[in-house]
């Protein structure tokens, strides 16, 4: 007599699946982060003995009080205009010590940044101010940037910089490396980040 | 011919449940690959800001987290509600984050050290005297990249 041997049974395989899928459920993110990033200025242990000397138009200073209220140049201002008043400054160009912005397309205003490889925005933020007004304002400002250097790379290259820089990240671009990224270092340095939270009196 | 009647034959047969493990299955590993582990359970109430000129975080290994935030209602007995840091699984003061970040440097590869970034996760109603600290901390141990984790959205809604 052939003898068949006895069938396993499976009924209690998905009951087993479904205690596995639980776990995964309950232990795990699906969310990556998205942020802002920043780099922090390195500790200076000698202070220069010499700061260099920054014309008072070339400054443009950002302020957050303890009440959460902005200041831009001692003179308050909403938050949904920080970006068009931090793009006429960095687009000023009006040009000094013979060194003139070819593709600024500012109003060229004595009294605003010169270059824009001159022009800093100095934020400075009160212990009270909150974490969120203090994010809004840096988003704004590098909104400002984005913006500018966006304006540049499509009348150079025809794309816009948040893109080339997407295509650089991107595994899978079929284009040459190298040149994409002299092409966005060379629209970064047209408008370089000059974003600084020191405190400057 | 009676014999070979099927006694069953007037009930419904029954829904094969053979299959049911391999969807299950299925669905486990796509969980399991889509996935990544949840790091620290959170003691603190963290609402992310909203921005729009953000960045992706890739690789979570070279990624410190550091939140901030009101310690949620059921600590709050204990710890109060002045907003606390909290690194890992436990509250923290300001003076932690140095020995928490050389800690994290341990734990990974010399020629990647560099590369490592601090991501704050605050909450939106922490006064920025906390954060300015944490910065502070941060310059002095060289850990000088960081990244302000948001929400997608637009800034002016915060």
């Amino acid at each position: 007599m052939r003898r068949s041997s006895p069938e396993v049974n499976a009924g209690s395989m998905a009951d087993i699946a479904f205690l596995l899928l639980i776990f995964f459920l309950v232990t795990t993110t699906i969310v990556t982060d998205h942020g802002i990033s920043r780099k922090l200025p390195q500790v200076v242990d000698t202070p220069t003995i010499d700061p260099p000397k920054i014309r008072e138009r070339n400054l443009f200073r950002v302020e957050l009080n303890g009440l959460n209220e902005l200041l831009v140049e001692k003179a308050p201002m909403q938050l949904s205009e920080l970006r068009e008043a931090a793009i006429t400054f960095l687009d000023n160009g009006s040009g000094a010590d013979n060194k003139t912005c070819a593709y600024c397309k500012g109003e060229k205003k004595t009294t605003s940044s010169d270059h824009p490889e001159q022009a800093i925005i100095a934020l400075r933020n009160s212990r009270e101010t909150n974490y969120a007004t203090y994010v809004a304002v840096q988003n704004e400002l590098i909104a400002a940037y984005t913006t500018l250097r966006d304006r540049e790379s499509k009348r150079l290259y025809g794309i816009s910089f948040q893109e080339m820089k997407r295509q650089y990240k991107d595994g899978s671009y079929s284009g040459d490396h190298t040149k994409l990224k002299a092409k966005i270092l060379n629209v970064q340095s047209m408008y370089p980040e000059k974003l600084t939270e020191a405190v400057t009196q | 011919m009676s014999k070979f009647k099927n006694k069953n034959s007037l009930a419904l047969p029954a829904i094969s449940t053979a299959s049911l493990p391999d969807i299950v299955f299925m669905l486990l590993f796509f969980f399991m690959v889509a996935t990544v582990m949840r790091q620290n359970s959170l003691l603190i109430h963290n609402e992310l800001p909203i921005a729009d000129q953000v960045e992706k975080l890739d690789q979570k290994d070279l990624i410190m987290y550091i939140y901030a935030g009101k310690p949620s209602s059921r600590y709050q007995k204990n710890m109060g509600d002045t907003p606390r840091i909290q690194l890992n699984d436990k509250f923290a003061t300001v003076s932690d984050v140095k020995a928490f970040v050389l800690a994290e440097r341990e734990a990974t590869r010399e020629a990647l050290i560099p590369f490592m970034t601090t991501a704050l996760k605050v909450d939106k109603e922490v006064h920025m005297g906390l954060i300015d600290d944490i910065k502070k901390e941060l310059r002095a141990v060289n850990a000088l990249k960081v990244n302000y984790t948001t929400r997608k959205g637009s800034a002016l809604e915060n």
